[in-house]
């Protein structure tokens, strides 16, 4: 960790080590914490924060069970399924506001409603994620032909697959730009189809929080913080996000990051909405356990105040 | 140096003006035309150029695909033992050069029904054949759900892969055909497993890097997916795609063309390249592949040459239109020169100067036969006026003498009044004026006696100067004649012998001659063909009604009559010549001798000058300004007292 700013290194207390692993290899979706460590905005905060490699074949639960994480960004429905089993997992903050999970088919493809999937090859991704996808066809009494679906979108663009599981901020973008057309396909955005299933939130185990709650405010503090200096100065986020992927060795494509990180400006903070960045509402936080319970993913779920974790309630 | 509106300067700017316009239109045009040849000729050399290179691409990926596809086939005719798989596998890398790497991967049991997943793996690393297990080499995602796999899998037919990095097995970019084999089963084929071979990116991408277009011109590739293989701009390959690239110009074309390009469709495009400069496209697809290629010029390198070339024409011209500025202005100053010494020239003679030198003709042109009609104008302008100044020097001279003559003639009529102050018997006055400077009307009057009184008026037949001369002889023989023989008509017969004997000139007088008796008022008189006198008396005015007599000098010895009038106290003789009567108004209209009549009626009477002067502004009333056209001469004697008759000696 060679860049921390300096006056963190002059501060009087000694920096909390800590880890976080998100979803993913590093991308805009985590902007917010990658620019919160470049700004030296952990440090400031009394954490020298590593942020982990994650990606295909890596599970943040995994890390933070076997104690490599202190935090993740976990999806509001793999956190609930690994409460479910036992992992006592609480959220710190929410980002996403709102579903941008969606599927997508060519027009060619005749796909108009979710009904019309009935018997098609769907693309799902392996795990956790497919969560919301399966609650919608349950809801929907459907029956896919599913087909795992790698991290690339070549299999739909080659028609292996009739519909891609898709995020918005990501994969809907990578197929525009691989040259098809909005006009061209047909998309359905699971929030629109009342299986709003909340993505990116900070997660930890209840024992991580009881064991140094103020090192777990200071994180979601500083982690806000960061993503209020993405959104605020987008140019530098993207900067600093693609210079983290390139240290990670990925392809990095300027437009696409930027993309992203517009749609999740657009994900946390709705324009007209009445929610605060990071908060996790309860009705949402309700409205997703519900259908998780109703289609039989978990048997039970937690109350909202057990979920959910603030570091304003803990010094309470 | 040329004024502003001289004609060199409108000359030179006119001409130069026009030929910088059709120089200009005319190179501008060239540079168009050779654009377009030039546009045409680019174009066809891009497509064979791109289609030669999609042919050795083409050469290569087939290579590859048919040794994927031989083992496939292979595996699906024979029954291979583990060892005899892999010595296949193995030789199959081995003897293709162009292979990178070669799988046979097999569906989940599909090998062996003891193993799940079976996927042996022989690869080129560092000039050596290496082999690996894909089962195990990939960590976190199964072969059976990587592109290369699954693709074909799903689609059920042979596939090339989009490029990926091979992280785990291959670990270069590569790019992977995928053949699927299978088995017969149960009547029915089902897939045992994909055969894959893998083609390394760099080796295509270096076989295309390594044709050279123009000095910035390059070639490009694009996959199916847009995606940038092969691009001069490192950083782009395998991050960036057509569309982004679009996306981040804003630039909807850009991305209607890079669908055109990865639709498969070929095309010469003219646009803004990826790197950002104008340049000319020429694209057609690798159809195996479905990528495409893309060999792009740049247009200001292609026009390089056609540039170089209007700067070289620009500089002729300018060269050019330079040497026709000074030959216009070399042939202007040779026409305008000589134009300009002859304006200054004529320009001196116009100011008097008439010695002035024209300039010296050498040419035979316009501006040549100009300076000669100069030349001859001035010539005869000198001639004319040393003619002239002579003839007027001439003139001059003879209007001196006649002025002198005509004081001469003055000077000798009468013209002291009273002439006789002693006498206060009679009353006498008399005017002429001259038509001409020398008139040929004169009068006189002297003693004859002491009684008798000689009084004339004449008018010799001409004017002027011979006038005058015959003037002078005849009133100086009239003189001597009369104070010799001091009767009327032995007078007039004396003096007409004496000028008729000698009258060459045939010029004649007309005399009026008349003795007035101071002491009576009789008055004895002879009329040589002059006008009759009038009387004016107590009986009124009115025309004597003399002999008419022959004029003097037309016949010798003609024969003359004293006839008799007496003048009462304060009667009037009147004489005049035909001056008078005959004077002309500006109409033509003549004084005439009734109105000469009337006039004298309402003349005063006292003294005699007074009626003279009187009858002259009435004439000169009626002339009105009109020139004379003979000399006026009147001559009036007035009868005062009768002087007492002195007493006989």
């Amino acid at each position: 960790m060679g860049n921390l700013p300096l006056q963190a290194r002059a501060a009087d207390m000694p920096l909390k080590r800590a880890a976080l692993m998100p979803l993913w290899s590093p991308q805009a979706q985590f902007a917010g914490y990658y620019v919160a460590l470049e700004k030296g905005l952990y440090a400031q905060h009394g954490i020298d924060l590593k942020i982990l490699k994650s990606g295909p074949g890596c599970s943040p639960v995994q890390a933070l069970a076997e104690g490599k994480a202190d935090f993740a960004v976990l999806w509001l429905s793999t956190a609930l399924l690994h409460r479910a089993d036992g992992k006592k997992l609480v959220n710190l903050a929410q980002m996403n506001q709102r579903s941008s999970l969606m599927l997508i088919s060519k027009k060619t493809a005749g796909i108009h409603t979710i009904e019309d999937m009935n018997g098609r090859k769907v693309g799902l991704w392996e795990g956790d994620v497919s969560i919301p996808l399966r609650t919608l066809f349950a809801k929907h009494r459907i029956t896919v032909r599913e087909v795992r679906q790698s991290h690339t979108v070549n299999l739909f663009l080659r028609g292996g697959i009739d519909v891609s599981s898709a995020m918005w901020f990501n994969e809907y973008h990578t197929i525009l730009n691989a040259g098809i057309d909005p006009a061209e396909l047909n998309t359905v955005f699971l929030s629109d189809e009342g299986v709003n299933f909340l993505e990116d939130g900070i997660y930890a185990f209840e024992e991580t929080l009881r064991r140094d709650p103020a090192l777990a405010g200071a994180f979601v503090a500083a982690s806000l913080e960061g993503w209020r200096y993405a959104f605020d100065h987008p140019d530098e986020a993207l900067d600093i996000v693609i210079r983290s992927m390139r240290e990670a060795q990925l392809p990095a494509n300027r437009m696409h990051q930027k993309w992203m990180l517009d749609r999740m400006r657009d994900l946390m903070l709705p324009e007209g909405a009445k929610t605060v960045l990071g908060q996790l509402r309860e009705q949402d936080y309700a409205a997703v356990a519900r259908a998780m319970q109703k289609d039989g993913s978990i048997k039970d779920y937690p109350d909202y105040a057990a979920f959910t974790w603030s570091a304003d309630a803990a010094k309470k | 140096m040329p004024r502003k509106n001289s004609i060199v300067t409108r000359l030179v700017s006119v001409i130069v003006f026009f030929s910088v316009v059709i120089f200009a239109a005319a190179l501008g045009y060239n540079y168009e035309r050779s654009r377009a040849m030039l546009q045409q000729e680019l174009e066809s050399n891009a497509r064979s150029l791109a289609l030669s290179l999609v042919n050795r691409v083409e050469i290569q990926l087939k290579a590859v695909s048919k040794v994927a596809e031989g083992v496939a086939r292979a595996l699906e005719t024979g029954n291979y033992s583990e060892e005899a798989l892999h010595a296949l596998l193995r030789t199959t890398v081995e003897n293709n050069p162009e292979v990178y790497g070669a799988s046979i991967s097999f569906e989940p049991f599909a090998f062996s029904p003891k193993t799940r997943l079976y996927a042996p793996y022989y690869y080129r690393k560092n000039g050596k054949i290496a082999y690996d297990r894909l089962e195990r080499s990939y960590q976190q995602v199964p072969y059976l759900f990587w592109d290369w796999y699954q693709i074909p899998r799903e689609l059920g037919s042979p596939e090339w892969s989009e490029p990926y990095y091979d992280e785990g097995a291959g670990n270069v970019l590569m790019t992977t055909y995928s053949a699927p084999f299978y088995r017969e089963a149960n009547g029915s084929q089902r897939l045992r497993g994909i055969v894959s071979a893998d083609i390394a990116l760099d080796a295509l991408t270096d076989l295309i890097a390594s044709v050279k277009i123009l000095k910035t011109g390059y070639t490009a590739v694009l996959s199916r997916n847009g995606m940038i293989l092969a691009h001069p701009l490192k950083d782009a390959i395998m991050n960036e795609t057509f569309f982004s690239i679009a996306e981040a110009r804003n630039d909807p074309a850009l991305r209607s063309l890079g669908q055109k390009m990865i639709r498969g469709e070929s095309g010469f495009v003219h646009y803004t390249s990826l790197v950002g400069i104008t340049s000319w496209m020429y694209y057609a697809p690798i159809p195996s592949a479905g990528w495409t290629l893309a060999v792009v010029f740049p247009e200001a390198e292609l026009l390089e040459n056609i540039g170089k070339l209007s700067m070289t024409m620009a500089a002729i011209g300018l060269v050019g239109i330079v040497l026709l500025m000074l030959a216009v202005v070399l042939i202007a100053r040779a026409i305008i020169g000589p134009l300009q010494s002859l304006t200054e020239a004529t320009g001196r003679i116009a100011s008097g100067n008439f010695d002035a030198l024209l300039p010296k003709v050498n040419s035979h042109d316009e501006v040549g036969q100009l300076t000669r009609d100069f030349q001859a104008m001035q010539t005869s302008l000198k001639a004319y006026i040393k003619n002239l100044t002579e003839t007027t020097a001439a003139k001059e001279r003879i209007q001196s003498e006649l002025k002198v003559a005509t004081q001469i003639q003055a000077s000798l009529l009468p013209r002291l009044f009273p002439p006789f102050p002693d006498h206060s018997e009679f009353d006498i006055y008399a005017s002429m004026v001259p038509a001409k400077e020398v008139g040929g009307d004169f009068y006189d009057f002297f003693f004859v006696d002491e009684k008798n009184l000689c009084f004339l008026i004449a008018d010799v037949s001409d004017k002027g100067v011979p006038a005058a001369l015959y003037m002078m002889v005849a009133k100086t023989l009239l003189k001597t004649e009369g104070q010799r023989l001091g009767e009327p008509d032995k007078i007039l017969f004396s003096v007409n012998n004496i000028l008729a004997a000698d009258n060459e000139n045939c010029m004649f007088t007309t005399v009026f001659c008349a003795i007035l008796d101071i002491t009576t008022g009789e008055v004895r008189f002879a009329n040589a063909g002059h006008n009759p006198p009038l009387i004016a008396d107590a009986r009124g005015v009115r025309y004597l009604a003399p002999k008419p007599g022959l004029m003097l000098g037309a016949l010798a010895d003609t024969v003359f009559v004293t006839e008799r009038l007496t003048l009462d106290q304060d009667g009037i003789l009147f004489l005049y010549t035909d001056g008078v009567t005959e004077a002309k108004s500006s109409e033509e209209r003549l004084y005439g001798e009734e109105r000469l009549l009337k006039a004298l009626q309402s003349a005063p009477r006292q003294p005699v000058a007074d009626m003279i002067r009187y009858i002259s502004a009435d004439v000169a009333g009626h002339v009105h300004g009109a020139s004379q056209s003979d000399d006026i001469t009147m001559l009036a004697v007035k009868m005062a007292k009768k002087k007492p008759a002195q007493p006989e000696q």
